[in-house]
């Protein structure tokens, strides 16, 4: 019990240091070019580096996580907002394990 | 409309995607042994999937504190580079006490968000932290709680809901610039690479979604830099 705290104290502290120091250290604008490109970047890199190959295993079957992501995918190019894609990848998905489960 | 309740409003996806996350976050914590209010807590302390997820791992194993300080750094080292990235978009007054407050909520979702807008304010922030805290705290103590109530594969399409939030991200800007799309498939490859190859396939995802992304940051950043208006050019 007396583990759990301690550990409770590492994993939390750690998380939040990590977030903070940066966030509260860098209050001037980066001038240098290479910084400010490469900062530009790291949003779409990182989703992007989240979301392949992971999304295909998210949901116990690559064909219902394919179909998913293909139809999210389809409105999100579309420019559909998030909440929207996000139901379509999870129904589209579904359907499919219905069908797996079920007919197939 | 106002930027806090804009702010609350944006974050209602990732509150949804978070529900579902968690709610398996808590399962797994009751199955390794761990009371609900623990899973509880610590949702509510660390809110994050990968390092709480290595975390219970570690901690049913008394001790091991070095470990823990270790995997958590690697896991959850790309949260720094998001927070340089998102100083440098913040309004002037965004500033002090409150980024170390903000800066608790500074996940992979809300930055994602956060990083979307031209400028961000602390009121789009804090209202925009709202939504994925209650999903995160509640999530887990459903799952941890009631178990598996739910039917396997509801769980199973629900797990896909954040992806489909990062598709919706990515999309627009992919579509409109040829130097983002190069930025995501190289990230895309190289996860991948990482993820199949045998023995790279060993190093914990946080650390290779950390590397990847930096990779391909460091490759937009020569072959496509941005001008002085934070805007690549053609």
């Amino acid at each position: 019990m007396k583990d759990f705290w301690i550990y409770l104290l590492i994993l939390a502290g750690s998380t939040y240091l990590v977030r903070a120091i940066p966030f509260a250290a860098f209050q001037k604008k980066i001038t240098n070019r290479f910084i400010r490109s490469f900062l530009y970047y790291i949003p779409y890199a990182v989703l992007s580096a989240m979301t392949f190959p992971a999304a295909l295993y998210a949901t116990g079957h690559i064909s219902s996580a394919a179909v998913g992501l293909i139809f999210g995918g389809f409105f999100a190019l579309r420019g559909k907002g998030l909440t929207f894609v996000a139901l379509v990848n999870c129904v589209s998905a579904l359907v499919v394990e219905l069908l797996l489960k079920f007919v197939i | 409309m106002n930027s806090f309740l804009f702010g609350l409003k944006s974050g209602v996806p990732i509150g949804l995607g978070y529900l579902s996350v968690s709610f398996t976050f808590g399962i797994m914590a009751v199955s390794y042994g761990f009371e609900w209010w623990q899973a509880v807590l610590i949702s509510m302390t660390t809110v994050t999937s990968a390092g709480q997820l290595a975390g219970i791992g570690v901690m049913v194993n008394p001790g091991q504190y070095l470990q823990m300080l270790i995997s958590q750094l690697t896991i959850n080292v790309r949260y720094s580079f998001m927070s340089i990235s998102l100083s440098q978009k913040v309004s002037s007054s965004f500033n002090g006490i409150k980024r170390w407050f903000a800066a608790f909520l500074m996940t992979d979702e809300i930055f994602a968000v956060a990083s979307s807008q031209k400028e961000v304010s602390e009121k789009f922030f804090f209202g925009l932290m709202v939504m994925p805290y209650l999903g995160w705290t509640f999530g887990t103590l459903a799952g941890s709680i009631l178990g598996n109530i739910l039917p396997d594969i509801v769980l199973n399409s629900l797990c896909l809901a954040i992806y489909g939030m990062f598709l919706a991200i990515i999309s627009p800007e992919a579509r409109k610039s040829k130097a983002v799309i190069s930025v995501v498939a190289v990230a895309a490859i190289l996860h991948c690479i990482f993820y199949y190859v045998p023995v790279l396939n060993e190093i914990s995802s946080g650390l290779t979604v950390s590397i990847c992304a930096i990779i391909a940051a460091v490759f937009g950043a020569i072959f496509f830099p941005i001008n002085n208006d934070g805007e690549e050019e053609a």
